[in-house]
C-alpha cells in the first residue's frame, strides 16, 4: 500500500499517492478513478473544478456505523448551482437508532425501501473525478467512504480533500490570537458548520440534511477563500 | 424539488416581485438559481462588463452608483438588480454596484428571466417600470385590488402544527401551547396515495382530515365535558376549509366569511403549509405599521434595525394614500420611533450590562406630543436616579446615551442641532437636578433661555423609571399656573413666529409686504401653533403633551372664546395634512421630505383653507399678548424685562 509521504508530512504528495494505487489496486473501477488523478497541485483554487459532500451518518465510528445519506454539490468559486446537487438516502446495514433519526430527521420508514450504498458507487465516483472534494470535517467523509468502499469492493478510496472545518481550525485556533485567547481563558470560537458561516454572514439553514450541509460548505469555502486565502492560492496549500 | 432548492424557493417568496408568481413559474427559478459569495467591499458589477444574469440578493446589502458618482440606490435581502441592463440591448452594466455588507447572492440565468417576463405581466410591470419601484408598490397598495393581488402565502410565516387523530387532548393543547398557536391540523397516515393525501418528510401518504382550534376546547371538549385523554380524532371539526397558497387573500377572506371560520389551513398543491388566521388580513390591511413595529422589536443589532428606517417612509406614504388624518400618521410614526429608542436602549443594555442605578430614558419636543413628521430630528435626555455618582456611573450613561442617540442617527432620526440629545452631559442629570433646572425655568424666566428651553415643556418618559418623568411632569402642571412671569415670557416667545399675511398663486405675502416664493410650513405654521397651545395648556395646569390633548384640556377652562379650540384644532390639521402629503410626494418623487411648500403646488381649494388656518393662528397670537402681560415692571426679573407690545412683535419674524 503506498505511503503518503512521510508520517506527520502537511503537504502529502497526492498525485504520485493517486497514480500509485492506480497500478496497485486490483479493483478495475477504483484503478480507473485514481488514473483519473487529481489537480495539479499549483492549480490556482479559483480556476479548480470543486465538489463538496456530506454525509449523515449513524454514529460517530466508520467500523461500526453507516452512512444513511449523502449530498454532493458541484461547484466553482464563481458559481454553485444547486441544480447539480445530487442527494441519496442509504439502507443502513446496521439498527438505525431512534436517536440518529431524531437528529437527521431521516426515519425507518425512510430508509426501509433505500437502495444500498454498493448501488450508488459508480455515480458517485464519476461525480467526484476529476474534481477537488470539499467537506467539513474530513474525517468523518474521508473514513467512512473508504471503509465503505472497501466492505463493497475489497479496497479502500483516499483522495485529497479541502476540510473547511480544518481551515476555519486554523484561523480560529491555531493564530497567535486565538493561543492568546485560550491563554487567558476565553472559550474557543466554534468550528461547527453554522457558527463557522455566521463569521462569514452566511444565512442560516436548516442543518442535518446531506445536501443542504453540501451546498452550506461550498458557500463556506467561497467566504474562506476571500477573507483569508485569494483566488491565486494553490491547491495543494488547501487539500489534505 | 430538492429540500435546499424549497429553501431558496421559500426565500423568494417572501420578496416582491416573486411573491406575486404562480407556484410553477417560482419552482422554475428556484430550481435554476446560482449560487456566489461576495465579501463586503468587493465589486460585484463594474460599469460596461457583460451580464447575463438576475441578480437576487438572498442575504447582506449592496450599493449602486451613478456615473457622477452619486449614490443610486441600496438595496438588501430580497432585493434584485440588473434588471435593467438585461433589457438593455447590449446586455452591459450601466451603473457599478459594489457589496456593502458580506453579501450572499442567487443568480437567475437570463433565459429564465425573460420567460418570467413573458409569462407574468406584474413581473414584467416590476421589471420594467425598475426605477420608480416605490412608486409602483404605493399605487398598487392605493388601489383597493390589494387584496386581489397578494397572495396568501405572503401572510403565512410559519409551518402548520399538526398532531394524529389518536393525540390526546392535552398532549394537543400542550403543542399549541408550546408553539404558541391557535389551532392544530389533524393528519393521519394512508396506505395508498389519493387525491387528498400528500407526502411526508418520511416518504409516507399522509392525509389532512380535521382542524382543532383553541374555540373548539370551548365548545367541543369543555362544553361536552369532554376528558383531557379524549383522542384528538373524536372532537376535531371534520369540514375542512382549505386554500391553496397561491391564492388571493381576497378570496382566501370571502372563505372565512362565507364559511363562519377563522383558521384557514394553507396548502402548497395538498402540503400543509401554514394556518392563516383572520386577523393575520386585518392585521396586513390596515396596521402595517404595528408590523413594522413587531419587526423593530426582533432586531438585534444597530445596524439591523437601520436596514428597517426605508420601511417607515413606505408605512408613511401608504397611509397618507389611505387617507389616515394627520392625527392617525402622527401617532404611528411616534409609536414608530418609540420603538426603534426602546429597541436600541434594550440593546444598549444587553451590550453594556444593566444599569447601575434606575434612570428614565426620556424624549422631548415632536415625539413627546407625539407629533413628529417623517423627516423630525431627535431630541431626547435622561434622568437619572438620585443616587447617582458621575465617578462611577458617569462613564455607564455616557455610553448608554452614545449609543442611543448614534443608533436614532443611523436609523433616520438625525442628531438634533440644538444638541438636545442624551448625549450632552447637561441634559443627562439626575432627578433632583431637573427638578431644579424645571423650578428655575418658570421662576426666573429669562426670554433667550426660554427660547432654547420650551423644547422640555414637550417631555414624555420612553423607557425606565417612568414615574420620574411623570414627576416632572407633576411639577410643571403644579407650578407653571402660579408663575404669570414665565406665562409672559412663554407667550412672547410663542408670538417669534408668525404667519404669513396671505397666500397667492404663485407667491406669499409676508406681513411687511415682502413676496416670497415659498413657504416653511413648519415654522410659521404648525410650530407657532403648538407654541402658542403650550401656553394655554400650561396656564391651565394641564399635563397633556399631544397638541390635540391641550386643546381638549383648554377647552374645558375658560381661557379661550368659545369656538377658538375648535378653529385651532382644525388650523392644526389642515396644515400638518398640506405638510404630510408634501412631505410623501416628495418620497414618491424620490426627492427628501422638507416642509417647505411651493404655492403652486397648492390647489385654489387648500390655498383658501390655509389662508384661514393662518389667520386662526395670528388672532391667537394677538390674544396671547392681551392674555399673558407682564404683572407689572417691578415683578418681573430681570431676564424677562419688556412689555409683550403687539408693535415688537409683528417686527419679528
Amino acid at each position: 500500500m503506498p505511503r503518503l509521504g512521510s508520517k506527520g508530512s502537511s503537504r502529502p504528495n497526492w498525485p504520485d499517492y493517486m497514480a500509485a494505487r492506480a497500478q496497485q489496486t486490483g479493483v478495475p473501477r477504483l484503478a480507473s478513478f485514481f488514473a483519473q488523478g487529481t489537480l495539479d497541485p499549483d492549480m490556482p483554487i479559483g480556476e479548480a473544478p470543486l465538489v463538496a459532500m456530506d454525509f449523515e451518518t449513524t454514529g460517530l465510528d466508520g467500523s461500526r456505523h453507516d452512512i444513511v445519506s449523502v449530498g454532493v454539490m458541484p461547484f466553482t468559486l464563481s458559481r454553485i448551482r444547486p441544480a447539480d446537487g445530487k442527494y441519496w438516502v442509504l439502507s443502513p446495514r446496521r439498527q438505525l437508532s431512534d436517536e440518529s433519526v431524531a437528529f437527521h430527521h431521516i426515519t425507518h420508514a425512510e430508509v426501509a425501501d433505500a437502495p444500498d450504498f454498493a448501488s450508488i458507487i459508480d455515480e458517485l465516483l464519476a461525480l467526484l473525478a476529476g474534481r477537488l472534494v470539499v467537506v467539513h470535517y474530513r474525517q468523518l467523509e474521508r473514513t467512512f467512504l473508504d471503509a465503505a468502499i472497501r466492505e463493497r469492493l475489497g479496497d479502500g478510496l483516499l483522495m485529497p480533500m479541502i476540510d473547511t472545518m480544518s481551515l476555519e481550525a486554523r484561523i480560529h485556533r491555531q493564530s497567535w490570537w486565538a493561543r492568546l485567547r485560550r491563554w487567558a481563558g476565553r472559550p474557543m470560537a466554534s468550528i461547527r458548520l453554522h457558527e463557522s458561516r455566521q463569521r462569514y454572514h452566511l444565512p442560516a439553514y436548516t442543518g442535518h440534511h446531506a445536501l443542504v450541509d453540501s451546498l452550506a460548505t461550498a458557500e463556506l469555502l467561497q467566504a474562506q477563500i476571500l477573507y483569508h486565502y485569494d483566488w491565486g492560492t494553490p491547491v495543494s496549500a488547501l487539500w489534505r | 424539488m430538492n429540500v435546499e432548492q424549497l429553501d431558496i424557493r421559500s426565500h423568494m417568496a417572501q420578496f416582491a416581485p416573486f411573491d406575486n408568481l404562480p407556484d410553477a413559474l417560482l419552482d422554475r427559478i428556484a430550481g435554476e438559481v446560482e449560487i456566489r459569495y461576495f465579501q463586503a467591499g468587493s465589486e460585484l458589477l463594474v460599469k460596461d462588463q457583460p451580464i447575463d444574469s438576475l441578480w437576487y440578493i438572498r442575504s447582506g446589502a449592496v450599493e449602486m452608483y451613478q456615473r457622477s458618482g452619486r449614490l443610486f440606490n441600496r438595496l438588501s435581502e430580497g432585493d434584485i438588480f440588473g434588471y435593467s441592463d438585461l433589457m438593455r440591448s447590449n446586455r452591459r452594466v450601466r451603473y457599478p454596484v459594489s457589496a456593502i455588507e458580506d453579501t450572499l447572492i442567487y443568480f437567475i440565468p437570463g433565459d429564465v428571466f425573460e420567460t418570467i417576463c413573458e409569462e407574468d405581466d406584474d413581473f414584467a410591470e416590476f421589471v420594467e417600470t425598475g426605477g420608480q419601484r416605490l412608486k409602483v408598490t404605493v399605487e398598487q397598495q392605493r388601489d383597493d385590488s390589494g387584496l386581489m393581488t397578494t397572495r396568501v402565502r405572503k401572510l403565512i410565516s410559519r409551518q402548520p402544527q399538526m398532531v394524529e387523530a389518536s393525540t390526546s387532548l392535552q398532549q394537543a393543547a400542550r403543542q399549541m401551547r408550546d408553539a404558541n398557536v391557535t389551532c392544530v391540523l389533524v393528519v393521519d397516515v394512508t396506505e395508498t396515495q389519493s387525491a387528498y393525501t400528500f407526502t411526508g418528510r418520511d416518504g409516507r401518504y399522509w392525509q389532512l382530515n380535521g382542524i382543532l382550534t383553541d374555540r373548539d376546547f370551548c365548545t367541543r371538549v369543555l362544553a361536552e365535558g369532554k376528558s383531557s385523554d379524549t383522542a384528538v380524532g373524536e372532537v376535531m371539526s371534520r369540514k375542512l376549509i382549505v386554500t391553496q397558497s397561491d391564492e388571493s387573500v381576497y378570496e382566501a377572506m370571502l372563505s372565512m366569511l362565507r364559511n363562519q371560520v377563522h383558521h384557514l389551513p394553507v396548502l402548497h398543491r395538498r402540503q400543509p403549509v401554514g394556518v392563516l388566521h383572520l386577523s393575520d388580513i386585518v392585521r396586513h390591511e390596515t396596521h402595517s405599521s404595528l408590523f413594522l413595529v413587531n419587526n423593530i422589536f426582533v432586531q438585534n443589532t444597530p445596524e439591523q434595525l437601520a436596514r428597517l428606517s426605508p420601511e417607515v417612509r413606505t408605512g408613511f406614504v401608504r397611509m397618507v394614500a389611505d387617507g389616515a388624518n394627520s392625527e392617525m400618521v402622527c401617532r404611528a410614526l411616534a409609536t414608530i420611533g418609540r420603538a426603534f429608542t426602546q429597541r436600541l436602549i434594550e440593546l444598549a443594555e444587553a451590550e453594556l450590562g444593566p444599569a447601575p442605578i434606575p434612570y428614565c430614558f426620556m424624549v422631548l419636543g415632536s415625539m413627546a406630543r407625539e407629533e413628529p413628521t417623517i423627516n423630525a430630528d431627535q431630541d431626547n435626555a435622561l434622568v437619572l436616579h438620585d443616587d447617582y455618582d458621575p465617578e462611577r456611573h458617569g462613564e455607564y450613561f455616557e455610553a448608554l446615551a452614545r449609543f442611543v442617540c448614534d443608533g436614532l442617527d443611523a436609523c433616520g432620526y438625525p442628531y438634533c442641532k440644538g444638541d438636545v440629545m442624551a448625549t450632552n452631559p447637561r441634559w443627562r442629570k439626575p432627578l433632583a437636578v431637573w427638578k431644579q433646572y424645571f423650578t428655575e425655568w418658570m421662576d426666573e424666566p429669562n426670554g433667550e433661555r426660554l427660547l432654547h428651553s420650551s423644547i422640555f415643556f414637550d417631555l414624555a418618559p420612553v423607557h425606565g423609571e417612568a414615574p420620574m418623568v411623570e414627576s416632572l411632569q407633576d411639577l410643571i402642571a403644579e407650578l407653571a399656573p402660579q408663575r404669570p412671569v414665565f406665562l409672559a415670557a412663554l407667550a412672547r416667545n410663542a408670538k417669534n413666529r408668525t404667519p404669513p399675511l396671505g397666500f397667492f398663486r404663485k407667491f406669499v405675502m409676508e406681513q411687511d409686504g415682502e413676496h416670497r416664493k415659498s413657504i416653511n410650513l413648519k415654522r410659521r405654521g404648525t410650530a407657532p401653533l403648538t407654541d402658542l397651545v403650550r401656553v394655554h395648556a400650561l396656564a391651565c395646569g394641564s399635563k397633556a403633551q399631544n397638541s390635540f390633548a391641550r386643546l381638549d384640556d383648554i377647552a374645558q377652562t375658560k381661557l379661550l372664546a368659545d369656538g377658538v379650540t375648535e378653529r385651532l384644532r382644525y388650523a392644526f390639521e389642515f396644515m400638518s395634512m398640506v405638510r404630510i402629503r408634501h412631505q410623501a410626494d416628495a418620497i414618491e418623487r424620490g426627492a427628501e421630505p422638507d416642509n417647505s411648500i411651493d404655492p403652486e403646488n397648492i390647489d385654489s381649494r387648500e390655498r383658501h383653507h390655509l389662508k384661514d388656518a393662518f389667520e386662526a393662528i395670528s388672532n391667537a397670537q394677538k390674544f396671547l399678548s392681551f392674555r399673558y402681560t407682564m404683572p407689572s415692571r417691578q415683578g418681573a426679573s430681570k431676564g424677562a424685562a419688556q412689555s409683550g407690545g403687539k408693535a415688537s412683535s409683528r417686527s419679528r419674524r
